[in-house]
Formats: C-alpha cells, structure tokens, sequence
C-alpha cells in the first residue's frame, strides 16, 4: 500500500483514479490543483504523485517544479496524465521534473499496470 | 471491472462537463467584447477536460469531435491566430453541439449526428486543412520475436526524476529471459560517489516472444535520460530501426475503448434528469459547526437528568430555561442551514440568457444590453429548475414585443440600444425577479382590440390601465401584428402566469406606453416550508397559504345573498365572491352554522376569488409541508399536511383545488 496523491481539476477523471486506487488499496488523498497539491505535498509526504497538466490556479508543470524543490521531493515518482494531443507536453513535463507520463484516455487497468511499474 | 467502475463517474463527468460547457459560453461571450488571454485558456481548459474525460469515459465520438474544437482553441491560445467573430461564433456552435451530444449521451443514444460532422468540417476549414481521417493515433509496428540485445545507460541525473533502473531492468525480467551485465566503468571512487546520480550502465539480453515496442515501452520515460539501443539478435531481422513510431499504420479507432463500456441504457424522464445539488463546502461547515453546538447544548442539558426533585433551586431552573433557549436557537438555525442546502444562485438560471439575448437581437435586427443583477440570490433549487421556462418566455417577449427596432427608437428620442435587465432580489420571505425593458411598453388600443375581437370584453367596457394590462394573462392571447418563430410558438403569457402559480409564486406587469414594461415574478423562497395562515373549523385546523389571501372579513348578514343553484354568495368590494364552506367540502363539524358568526378569508388565485368560511383564525405561522401523496392518498382541495405546535396534524388547504372542486360540487 502507498500514499498517493491524485490532483486534476475535473471531479470525474480524480474520482476514476482515486477509486481505482483504493480498490487497489491505496491510501489515496485527493487535490483539485497544483496549488492545493503543493499544499498536500508540505503537510504530508506521498509516494507517488499523479497530476493533470491543465489545471487552473497551478498547472501541473509549475506543480512539479515547485514539488521539485522541496527536499523529501526529489526522487519521488511524478507522473503527468497528458492527453495524445501533446506529445511535446511530455517533454516539458519532463524537463519540468516528472518521472513519466499516463496517457489519456487509460482504463483502471492501464492506471494500476502504470503504478505498479512505478511503485514496484 | 472496467466497466462498472467507468460507469459510476458518468454523471460527475457530465455535470461537470456541462458547467464547462456553461463558462466557455460565457467566456466565448465575453471574447465578442474584447480577446483576453486569461478567457482563451478558460475556453481551452475546458474544451480539454472534456475532451480528455469523452475519451476516458467511453464517448470516443465526442472526444474527437472535442479534439478539433481543442485544436483551434490551442491556435488560439498560442496567439498563431487571431480571435474574430466567425471564430467565436462557431466555437459557441461548438458548445451547442456538445451540449446536445451530452443530452444524447445520459439518455444512452447514438451520439454523433450531421450537425457534428458538419461543424468538425468548418473547424478543420477554419485551421486551412482537410478534416483529419479517423486514425490520428498510429499503433505500434508489429511482431518481431526472439532475441533482443539491450544496452541502457542512464545520464547520471536520471534519478532526480523519479525513475529507477533497477525498476525497469525487473520489467524487462518480466518481459522474457534476461540476462545482465552491469558496467562498472565510470563508478567513482566510493569518496566522491554522489548516491542521487547514476553511474551504472547495463547490457542486457532478452529472450522470449517481445515485441520490440514492450521493451520500448519500459524506457518511454527516459529515453531523453539515457543511451538506449535495442537491437534484434535474428540477423533477418537486423534492422536496429531507432525506436520511432510507425506512422502508415492501419487505421485504429481515435480512441481504442471497449464497446462494452458504452453508456448504460437508461431512459431518463427529463423531470428527475438531475437529483443531485452540489452544495459549497462552507455551507456543509456552517452545518457541521452548527450540529456542534447543538451536541453541546444537549450534554448541557443532560446534567439535570441526575437532579434529584430536591436538588432544583431556581439558579438550576435558570440554567435549563437557558439551555432550552440556546436549544431552540440551534434548532431554527438548523433548519434555515438545512434548507439552505437545497438553496442555489440564481445566476445558474440567467447564464443562458447573454447568450439567447445576443442570437435573438441579432435575428431582429435589434440592438440590446442585457444587464443581470442579484445573480448571487439563491433560490431552492426546485424552484430554479421550473423558473427558466417562464423566464425564457418573457426575455423573448421583451426583445421581440417590448424592445424596438434603432430606427423607431431614435424616432422616439431613445439611444438605439435598448436595455433589458434581469434582477432577481430577496423580498421578506419571496424572491423577485424582474424582467425590465425600455422599449414601446404595452400597446393599450392594440390590447383592447384584441381582446374585443376574441370576445373577452365588449367595446364599450372602460377598462383601467391595470384591467388592459392583465389581459395579455387571458388565455390564448396573442397581440403582435406578425407572430414570429420566436415568441409565437402558441405559448402565451398565460402558461407562464400558470407555470410560475404551480411553484407557488405570481406574476405581474407595470407597463407605461412608449417607456417600457416591468414584468415581476414573484417566488416562495422555498417549495417546503409555506407561511400560512392556521384556522379552526371544528375540530380541524387547516392552513391557508399566505399568497394566495387577500383579506379575512367577518360577514354582516346584509352582505350575504343565496343565489338558487348558486349557493352562497357574499359582497366583497365591488362585486359578489362566492362562499365556500370548509366544513361541508371536508366533512366534518363546525362549530359555528351560519356564515355571520365565523369569518370568510378571502383567496384568489388564477384570477379567481371566493371567500373561505371558517370557525375562527388561530394565527400566522410557518408550515413545513409533508406530502399526502407520500404518506396517504391524494385528496383533492388538499396540497399538504403537517404537524403542529402540539402534535396534531393540520392540512394544507389547495386554493385552486378547493374553487375547482366547489365549481364541480356547485355543478352536480
């Protein structure tokens, strides 16, 4: 079991990961924005973050850039949920900082196959 | 499994979808008065996570139709084109045809139709090329099995990102047999060996049926992190191709979902289309907070169950008149916050008309500002759900009767750009909302006309300006020249008076000729709790409902007539109401027999006046309605019931129910 964080700012695709997650028997906390993920990320330490690029407030780029910086951050797998649209948005997220990415659209298996491979 | 899960999301993915749909509207709107970058990406993250979300979720249809609109937005994000009106304009086609799709979709149909194919085809256009066939996503090329030889070597900072060698030589592991050489060569001396770096590198052989885009796969993170090569050991096969994407593929479906994640088919009824009221978080504190101090209130109160009779002095009787105070106090404020849970801004209700002003001024030919106010009042949501229709009706109205072409406007000293405003207010215990237009204001000769000519007045009547203008309520009544398409549609102002009766609420109108016109709704803050007038026939308490009584009289006996087939009438102003005895419709006993000895409160409603005959009048309070249906049976005269004071259960009297009812007893 690891401590996941799932930030994206639509409801339905957070709630499709997070559910997913705990059905796997994950401790899953969830977070609207790269803000309020920052936020989650200082008062608590994650395993594995997985984050939307966009987002308002704070996109997911300046999220694991800011996550980057903070000491017990660096190492800790980051994947982005990018969409096939943006195969350059990979590479900025991985210039930004993040372990790798999650396309979209995946199913709850493609979400756990990717998390395991994370995780271990 | 994946099914199921998936499904579960399908409405919070359509709710929110659809309050996506609602500010790229409002922002497309806004983007008609001036570009703003801070209202592109608005418009684009929204057209993404509904993209991102159709094609998760089983709406591939959607998703590609959404990709296209995504793909002009992103143009226009990053400035490569400029924002014109014919952009704007359809982008907000765009938004109308999700919307329409997202309606097929809770109701389990088909969702592409012509009007999607046709707007994918003029968003292409609009961005200079073809409509992209469907297989924008190129699989992977094919079956090369055997033995792979792999050499992997990180750059030293390939740690920092999270990623671990060691995690992807284990999927290798998985992938067939493997076998490992780690090279040792550039490992530092252990004093100046830094752990967050790499300094290893691999050579590995695979064996087993892989395909080469498997092993692709396992280093996709990192492939700008590391020296890769893979290459086959078959020397038939040795084309060490770079790890590419194939790009002349077989056409695969935009997005590869299963069939059976298709949406569950159930037929919604359009009424209970949605059950659900997102509620804010500070309402649900307030809640919390609340359901606290009542918790402590109790425990307070606990205490003197261990007095023993002896022990109560009059500092402890102090104390529980306190405590029952404080919880009297918590109770009502609970119930104000509880209702309050069902209470939503009524702007929800007033974004579909920036919209619906603009398309229909433009088609008239007219120029209109369309002000909104209160759009932060917040009404129960039942209410909210039945409101748009009337609301709708008299928006056309204003701009297709009320409001006037520039050329008539400036021939009668006004600017060319006429002003509609929606204000919607909290009143005492009622929300207003007012439908206010500068334009010609009622044609009063044009009325009378009318209402000549379908009989509902004779030419001679001297009618005031208030008489004239309750006609347009009348049904069936219809004054301009030409009926449109748009306020035309058979509809009249008296549905509306209806519709907006059925929650309990009243329209009027204030018109002065040539100024403009005022249309005032006036709504229940609430369809659960009624304030209500309590009277006593008998034994019986009933409740009449505050709106629809006009006064209480105490009857002379000069004022009473028995008409024959008629039954009783009494004089009320200036003409005869008649009297409805409560007791008699209801069957039970009353105390007092003749109509001079108790009282007669007044009601109206849909026009109609009578005169209630009760016992006496108990007094004011608030009711909060329990459903008869729900616990019993409809009867008919009766809207409610619910529980008093004391215990006892008093109905609720149904105006309209009760004059039907008595018109049919009067009948028979």
């Amino acid at each position: 079991m690891a401590k996941i964080l799932a930030v994206d700012d639509s409801a339905s695709m957070r709630g499709m990961v997070a559910f997913t997650l705990r059905g796997a028997g994950h401790d899953v906390s969830e977070a609207e924005n790269g803000q309020l993920a920052v936020d989650a990320a200082r008062a608590a330490r994650f395993d594995l973050v997985l984050a939307d690029v966009n987002m308002p407030v704070m996109d997911g780029l300046s999220m694991v850039r800011e996550l980057r910086t903070m000491a017990e951050y660096k190492g800790v797998p980051i994947l982005m949920l990018t969409t096939e649209s943006h195969t350059d948005k990979k590479m900025e997220g991985k210039a930004a900082g993040a372990t790798g990415w999650l396309v979209k659209p995946f199913d709850p298996e493609q979400l756990l196959a990717t998390v395991k491979r994370v995780l271990g | 499994m994946s099914t199921v899960s998936l499904a579960q999301f399908h409405q919070t993915f359509f709710d929110e979808s659809l309050e996506g749909l609602d500010t790229m509207e409002t922002a497309l709107l806004a983007l008609d008065e001036g570009a703003d970058t801070e209202l592109v990406h608005g418009i684009f993250r929204a057209a993404h996570s509904i993209k991102g979300g159709a094609a998760t979720f089983g709406f591939p249809e959607m998703a590609a139709f959404t990709h296209e609109a995504e793909s002009l937005l992103d143009e226009l994000r990053d400035g490569r084109r400029a924002i014109d009106s014919v952009i704007v304009e359809l982008l907000l086609r765009t938004v109308d045809c999700l919307r329409g799709m997202f309606a097929r979709a809770q109701a389990g149909e088909p969702l592409s139709d012509s009007v999607a194919e046709v707007l994918r085809g003029e968003l292409a256009a609009v961005m200079g090329r073809e409509v992209p066939a469907a297989t924008t996503l190129a699989r992977r090329s094919g079956d090369q099995m055997g033995a792979w030889a792999i050499h992997f070597r990180p750059h030293p900072t390939m740690l920092a990102g999270g990623n671990d060698a060691l995690r992807m030589i284990r999927e290798l592991a998985d992938l067939g047999e493997l076998k490992v050489t780690a090279e040792l060569d550039k490992l530092p001396a252990f004093a100046a060996l830094d752990p967050t770096e790499c300094h290893l590198g691999w050579t590995m052989e695979l064996r087993g049926a892989v395909k080469r885009e498997a092993i692709a796969a396992v280093f996709d993170w990192v492939e700008d992190e590391c020296d890769l090569t893979i290459e086959s050991l078959q020397v038939t096969q040795a084309a060490s191709a770079p790890i590419a994407l194939a790009s002349t593929e077989a056409p695969a479906p935009v997005a590869a979902v299963p069939a059976t994640s298709a949406p569950a088919r159930t037929t919604r009824d359009s009424s209970n289309e949605s059950s659900s009221v997102r509620v804010g978080i500070d309402k649900i504190d307030g809640l919390i907070d609340l359901v606290g101090e009542l918790v402590i209130t109790q425990s307070m109160l606990d205490q003197f169950e261990q007095f023993e009779r002896e022990d109560f002095d009059t500092a402890r009787l102090e104390l529980l008149r306190h405590g029952l105070a404080q919880l009297a106090r918590h109770t009502r404020l609970l119930q104000e916050s509880v209702m309050g849970i069902r209470m939503l801004p009524i702007g929800a209700v007033f974004s579909r008309f920036p919209r619906m002003v603009r398309d229909l001024s433009q088609k008239l030919g007219k120029q209109v500002k369309l002000e909104l106010i209160g759009e932060q009042t917040e009404l129960d949501k039942t209410v909210m759900e039945k409101i748009g229709d009337p609301l709708v009706h008299l928006v056309r109205n204003a701009i297709d009767h009320g409001l006037e072409i520039p050329e008539r406007r400036r021939a009668a000293g006004k600017g060319d750009i006429g002003t509609l405003r929606l204000e919607a207010s909290h009143r005492g215990g009622f929300i207003v909302v007012e439908i206010s237009d500068d334009g010609a204001g009622l044609n009063r000769d044009a009325i009378v006309a009318k209402a000549v000519q379908r009989g509902l007045i004779t030419s001679g009547d001297q009618l005031s300006d208030e008489a004239v203008a309750e006609l347009i309520f009348q049904p069936g009544f219809s004054t301009a020249a030409v009926t449109t398409d748009l306020s035309g549609r058979g509809v009249g102002m008296d549905v509306v008076r209806r519709n907006v009766a059925d929650l309990g609420g009243s329209v009027g109108i204030r018109s002065v000729a040539g100024r403009g016109s005022v249309f005032t709704i006036t709504l229940p803050l609430t369809l659960a709790i009624i304030d209500g007038l309590t009277a006593a026939v008998g034994e019986e308490r009933y409740i009449v409902p505050l709106m629809s009584i006009i006064e209480s009289v105490q009857l002379r006996a000069e004022q009473v007539r028995t008409v024959i087939g008629g039954g009783e009438l009494f004089r009320f102003r200036d003409g005869y109401l008649p009297i409805i005895r409560l007791h008699e419709v209801f069957g039970c006993d009353a105390a007092r027999g003749t109509v001079t000895e108790g009282l007669v409160i007044v009601v109206e409603g849909e026009g109609a006046r009578a005169g209630l005959f009760v016992d006496e009048l108990i007094g004011q309070q608030q009711a909060v309605i329990k459903s008869l249906e729900a616990n019993y049976r409809r009867v008919n005269g009766i809207s409610g019931a619910t529980i008093l004071a004391d215990g006892s259960v008093a109905l609720i009297v149904d105006v309209l129910g009760l004059m039907r009812l008595q018109s049919r007893r009067k009948a028979a």
